[in-house]
């Protein structure tokens, strides 16, 4: 016979935990559900969304009658528990329905709690927990017009927000000064009131409640210092209780909440709690994430495997209202000694701030852009020292260095398998994809429905968006949402470079006038991008604007922090000559470099140069024969090459030769972002081309090609594009690569991200099956290569853009 | 008591660039941006003094190059509710020529 399981509480946690004990063992219970409300169980979180009317109760619903049916368990709703014998073993409901058990589950939740001032029990007076408190709250609205939402939390502001939607005046009556205080800072608090007050909210900061006025029905609410205002509806959203009377009442051991341990079990070890009842090591949750965790380890201990242990929970917070992006974690006000690092966009609407001790993330505050709060989130929890990448991680993961410019879905792509994209669910990006390739999953309700990633309270819905079309690429049928590319535009990027093709624009005025640009000439954003658009779908007749670029390629060094410049020379496949060598000794001599030193990239780097000694500096290269190395630019960097054939016992080819050829090929070209190549002279593979955005590995019968490799912030190993038998073939396939990168891929989008959004088979096509287009993109590439050549340097040193290299004196 | 000192000639500061000033209390950056309108700011970003004059120019800001903050070149201040302002200089064009307002002791240390 099988053991009975009665579960008391027919909501969130209790059901979850149900679900994961029929995954481990559907057929250890007879299970019976009690519930108080009468509907079966739904997605709390969301009635956010249905007050605001984005959503319907059908919308919401999380188990359907049917699927108790289906899977026999035998439940009862609109009947409260109100005993538990724990002496005979069962329960007993209000309307005198008993039930024995040999484990009990107790998933009460918790109660709004009502501020007891005098008339809080006025009709009108209502908490915000549950489908009849929104079923009130439409009910109001339809017939009156008053609303007054007492407390400026997560939850009060998601019902103001909701009455203000259903046409309500709406005023939020907070105690405190600034909303949110457990959430948020005081300047996002401050950014957050006002785009609330943009849309119509009303606020009353620093009142204290002190009676509710009104016959029958609320008419007003009255304050400490004696003020009052007319109110027809007042929601109370101060906080939650646990609801632990059942539990108390049965003489369980209860202080906050009933009182569990690691393994979710009350003081009676026939009896467990999870879900927001419970309080744990202190604790009290009132967020599912916590929840769910709870709801897995007590199903593994009502199976009996007894091996999990819950240990707490670190949570982070999201606002529900649509159009207001909100993120918060842990220590967000910073303690004596701690570090903040902020970084402010007012025009964009952005603000961060992470406090960081002892080289860990503590806290983050994300107003505007959330993007990479899953990022942040995981830093803080795995206590990572992020000393490395510090002076960027501001910018976003996706940004480490340079330019400090980001995109959602490139950041997406950039997330390691283990970021958790789903934190009320705990599910990674890993489980996401893996459930996408492996059971051959299209839609987001398909990927909800295997993985719920996304199905509690919605807000990684974008995300996972990103990562089932990164993942499924040309499959993903609904259009992945299209972002403009700065505040200045409602264009994408590739809005912006079909318009430029199609509607042959050739100035940077011309885009803006034809794509309703908002602002006159743009932003640090987008000028960089329309320049290089433009540069590279018209070269030669466009005139390349030196004020769209950022600093490093206007001055063709890498600004270093103190304002002075580093210079790189180039050195084609690492080759060299004593002379150069001399050069660049006598360069280092003259002008003081503090420091040289020999990159990764296969050349020699020289750090500290004042930006009025540049030219002179380059002239002197110049003369040597040697031009600049673009090592600051978004533009070909490098070719690194081994020992190869002539030298290498293994070589199989000339790899030094073909990696000079390359290097001489495609110098000087400007690209959406950097791009490195390599070639090595046999298998071994000694200069890594298979982390390089385009790789030749030369084999005994031919060349390997390998393309959209990445070695930074996420490595990513290439694909192999083809296997070729000449020189000349790894040159045209190299050329036609990069053209196509260069016309299609979305400014500051690296090839291995690109070539995981457009898929493998979209460049095979273009470049292996259609030797008429590789030619033609060969032939592209080769003109605009003519009027790239051209070395900055050399121009710069012989007086060109000398305004930007010279200062103007004043002296007394 | 400022005085006018005529810096560069109004063409030699690019559309939507900058030139330096040095004088020999500090580095002061100035603007021409698209309606021939100069300004002049402390070549020194209220973050983390970042060269002002390397960022590129918009409307009438400009965005620091080391980490992208918006100064406003009318107020030399931090666009939006953060703290952090530069010095702003004032500046007139006459017959193609930029002149810059200084005090005795901003130019002499
Ligand atoms: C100098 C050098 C380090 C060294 O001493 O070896 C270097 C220095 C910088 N790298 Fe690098 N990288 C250097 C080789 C590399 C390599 C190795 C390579 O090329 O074989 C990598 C990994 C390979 C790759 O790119 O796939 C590398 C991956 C990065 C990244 C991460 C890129 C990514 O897509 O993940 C950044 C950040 C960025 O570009 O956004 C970066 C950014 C930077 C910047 C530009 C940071 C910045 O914004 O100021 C550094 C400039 C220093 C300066 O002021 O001159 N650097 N960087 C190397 C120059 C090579 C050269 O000769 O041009
Ligand atoms: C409007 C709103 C928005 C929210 N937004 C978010 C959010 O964005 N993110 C987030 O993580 N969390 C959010 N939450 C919190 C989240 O909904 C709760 O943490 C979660 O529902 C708690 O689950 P639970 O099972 O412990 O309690 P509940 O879901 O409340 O379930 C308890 C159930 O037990 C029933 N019950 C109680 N006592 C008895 C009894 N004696 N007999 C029978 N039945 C009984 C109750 O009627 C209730 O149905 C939100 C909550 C609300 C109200
Ligand atoms: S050189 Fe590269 S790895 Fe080193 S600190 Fe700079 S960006 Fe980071
Ligand atoms: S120094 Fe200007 S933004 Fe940091």
């Amino acid at each position: 016979m099988k053991e009975k399981l009665v579960v008391v509480g027919n909501g969130m946690a209790g059901m979850r935990a149900v679900e994961e004990l029929l995954k481990l063992d559907a057929d250890k219970y007879e299970i019976t559900v009690f519930g108080s409300e009468p509907h079966p169980n739904y997605n709390r979180i969301m009635l956010s969304q249905v007050l605001a009317g984005e959503k319907t109760i059908d919308d919401i619903i999380l188990n359907s009658r049917e699927w108790y049916a289906e899977n026999g368990i035998n439940l009862v709703t609109g009947d409260e528990v109100t005993a538990i014998d724990r002496v005979a073993r069962k329960v007993v409901t209000a309307s005198g329905v008993e039930a024995g058990y040999d484990r009990l589950l107790l998933a009460t939740g918790s109660m709004p709690f009502i501020i007891p001032v005098p008339g809080h029990d006025k009709e009108g007076v209502i908490g915000f927990r549950d489908i009849a408190d929104v079923d009130a709250m439409l009910a109001a609205a339809k017939s009156h017009k008053k609303a007054v939402v007492i407390g400026g939390g997560l939850l009060g502001l998601e019902a103001a927000n909701g009455l203000m939607k259903q046409g309500m005046d709406v005023t939020v009556v907070h105690l405190l000064d600034s909303l949110m205080e457990r959430q948020l800072d005081k300047p996002a608090s401050a950014m957050l009131k006002a785009s609330l007050e943009a849309r119509g909210m009303t606020f009353l900061m620093e009142a204290q409640t002190s009676e509710i006025l009104g016959d029958d029905r609320v008419s007003g609410v009255k304050f400490k210092d004696g003020s009052q205002i007319d109110a027809d509806l007042v929601v109370m959203a101060v906080g939650i209780r646990p609801n632990m009377a059942l539990a108390q009442s049965a003489g369980l051991h209860c202080e906050r909440g009933v009182v569990v341990n690691d393994t979710m079990q009350t003081y009676d070890p026939k009896i467990y709690a999870v879900g927001e009842c419970v309080q744990h090591r202190g604790n009290c949750y009132g967020l599912v994430a916590p929840l769910f965790e709870q709801a897995k380890v007590v199903a593994n201990h009502l199976v009996e495997m007894g091996i999990a242990r819950y240990e707490g929970s670190v949570t982070s917070t999201k606002l529900k209202v649509t159009g207001i992006d909100l993120f918060s974690a842990g220590e967000f006000n910073e303690a004596e000694g701690d570090e903040t690092l902020v970084l402010q966009d007012p025009a964009q609407g952005v603000y961060k701030k992470l406090v960081i001790r002892d080289n860990q993330v503590k806290g983050a505050v994300l107003y505007g852009d959330t993007m990479d709060g899953t990022w942040y989130f995981t830093l803080l929890r795995e206590g990572t020292d992020i000393s490395a990448f510090r002076n960027s991680i501001l910018f976003g993961q996706h940004d480490l260095g340079d330019a400090g410019h980001g995109d959602s879905s490139a950041s997406v792509m950039a997330l390691p398998d283990s970021a958790e994209i789903c934190g009320c669910n705990g599910v990674c990006k890993g489980d996401i994809v893996n459930a996408i390739t492996t059971k051959g999953l299209f839609t987001l309700a398909e990927v909800q429905a295997h993985t719920k990633a996304s199905s509690s309270c919605g807000s990684c819905t974008g995300l996972v968006e990103a990562i089932l079309a990164s993942t499924v690429g040309e499959g993903y049928d609904q259009a992945p949402s299209k972002k403009g590319i700065c505040a200045c535009t409602e264009h994408s990027h590739d809005d912006v470079i079909a318009a430029i093709r199609d509607q042959g624009l050739k100035s940077q005025e011309a885009v803006r006038k034809a794509l309703d640009w908002k602002t006159e000439d743009g932003c640090a954003s987008c000028r960089p991008a329309l320049n290089y658009y433009l540069l590279a779908r018209w070269p030669g007749e466009y005139q390349d604007d030196a004020q769209s670029r950022f600093i490093n390629e206007r001055a063709h060094g890498n600004i270093q922090k103190d304002g002075t410049y580093s210079v790189v020379p180039r050195m084609f496949g690492g080759l060299c000559t004593p002379n150069e060598l001399r050069a660049i000794a006598d360069v280092c001599d003259k002008y003081e470099v503090p420091e040289m030193k020999v990159t990764g990239g296969q050349r020699i780097d020289l750090f500290g140069v004042k930006k009025e000694d540049l030219p002179h500096m380059w002239a002197d290269l110049n003369a040597a024969g040697m031009v600049s190395g673009h090592a600051y630019g978004k533009a070909l960097r490098t070719v690194k090459t081994c020992a190869g054939k002539t030298w290498c016992r293994f070589g199989t080819q000339n790899s030094t030769g073909l990696g000079v050829k390359l290097e001489e090929l495609t110098w000087g070209s400007w690209m959406p972002h950097k791009f490195k190549m390599a070639v090595s002279g046999c298998p071994r593979n000694c200069a890594e081309a298979t982390i390089k955005d385009f790789g030749v590995v030369c084999v005994d019968s031919g060349y390997e090609l390998h393309v959209g490799g990445n070695g930074g912030i996420k490595v990513r190993v290439t694909d192999l594009l083809t296997k070729v038998e000449t020189e000349e073939e790894v040159l045209e396939f190299s050329g036609a690569f990069i053209q196509l990168y260069r016309e299609d891929a979305h400014y500051l989008e690296r090839t291995a991200p690109w070539v995981e959004r457009v898929g493998l088979n979209h460049i095979k096509t273009q470049i292996l099956d259609d030797a008429d287009n590789r030619k033609a993109l060969y032939e592209r590439f080769k003109v605009s290569q003519k009027y790239a050549q051209i070395d900055p340097w050399k121009a710069r040193a012989e007086g060109g853009e000398a305004h930007e290299f010279t200062p103007v004196v004043i002296s007394a | 008591m400022s005085n006018w000192i005529e810096i560069v000639a109004l063409a030699d500061i690019p559309k939507l660039g900058s030139r330096v000033i040095k004088t020999d209390t500090m580095d002061i950056a100035v603007f021409r941006n698209a309606h021939d309108q100069v300004f002049a700011v402390k070549d020194a970003c209220p973050h983390k003094g970042g060269p002002l004059s390397q960022g590129i120019v918009h409307g009438t800001s400009v965005t620091c190059p080391l980490h992208n903050w918006k100064i406003d070149l009318t107020t030399g201040e931090a666009l939006g509710p953060d703290e952090g302002c530069t010095n702003v200089f004032a500046t007139k064009v006459e017959n193609g020529k930029v002149f810059l307002a200084l005090k005795a002791g901003e130019v002499a240390a």
